[in-house]
């Protein structure tokens, strides 16, 4: 991924606090990007979600941390890249429910796999920590490309 | 977020506005579960909630899951359209007792 292409890089601790501020900057790139009301109402949401997993369980210790969040302009739509420096988490503990049980945990994955087209953990290349990259389809590029 | 808490006919209505997100649910889920354990049937007012999170949507989940072990009401009641957005990608839009307003609730239990 080319830096060119990065929309935008917020660095932030991982608190509760912090929620509010990082969804007005995913809103204001969704809607640079043209994305309708909706779909950035999702999409900031998912991101939401995510970043709130990394506070509530990559960084259960309380002690915090730090989060990076980049956003990409890729063809077709948009890509997320969720960075944590906590402790290496086991992937089978981040899979959606089922959602016939109905329990207070565990909707936040479900909702990034509903609201997103790809999710994908990696391991990073240097360094301890964790990164999630999500990438959504966005029906205003897709016009885009066709005119 | 602010919460306000008021009485109409048997129920306890709990009105939620702004932003429900991790930091401010727990205060929801307080008051909530604080009614209900006191006995109160308990409407959650959602008509002025801008953005509502998991962690807020946990809130109304526990809310339902006590009324219903203590044979209480728990609905809810004028939810915004962004809220029901998250309910439904939550598949929980079928779960909760929704109702337009507390008014339409307390007329429809009268009338039984």
């Amino acid at each position: 991924m080319d830096k060119t292409d990065r929309l935008r890089i917020l660095r932030f601790p991982a608190r509760a606090y912090q929620l509010k501020e990082l969804r007005c900057i995913v809103h204001s790139a969704m809607k640079q990007l043209g994305c309708g009301q909706m779909d950035t109402d999702k999409i900031v949401l998912a991101i939401n979600e995510a970043c709130m997993n990394v506070i509530q369980h990559a960084y259960a210790d309380n002690r915090g941390g730090e989060i990076i969040l980049e956003i990409f302009d890729v063809p077709h739509g948009v890509l997320f890249r969720l960075r944590d420096f906590a402790e290496a988490v086991d992937e089978c503990r981040i899979q959606s429910r089922d959602l016939d049980d109905i329990r207070p945990g565990g909707l936040g994955v479900h909702i990034i796999h509903e609201v997103m087209d790809s999710v994908e953990f990696k391991r990073p290349a240097e360094g301890k920590g964790n990164i999630l990259e999500m990438r959504k389809r966005l029906a205003c590029k897709e016009e885009q490309h066709e005119d | 977020m602010k919460i306000n808490v008021s009485t109409q006919g048997q129920y306890t209505i709990v009105a939620l506005s702004g932003e429900v997100d991790l930091q401010y649910s727990p205060q929801a889920r307080t008051q909530i579960l604080r009614q209900l354990n006191a006995g109160h049937h308990v409407l959650a007012d959602l008509s002025a909630v801008e953005y509502i999170d998991s962690s807020g949507i946990a809130s109304l989940v526990e809310g339902f899951q006590l009324a219903r072990d203590k044979g209480l009401e728990f609905g809810l009641v004028g939810v915004s359209e962004r809220a029901m957005q998250v309910l439904e990608l939550a598949r929980l839009d079928k779960v909760f007792e929704i109702h337009a307003s507390a008014a339409e609730r307390i007329k429809q239990r009268a009338s039984v």
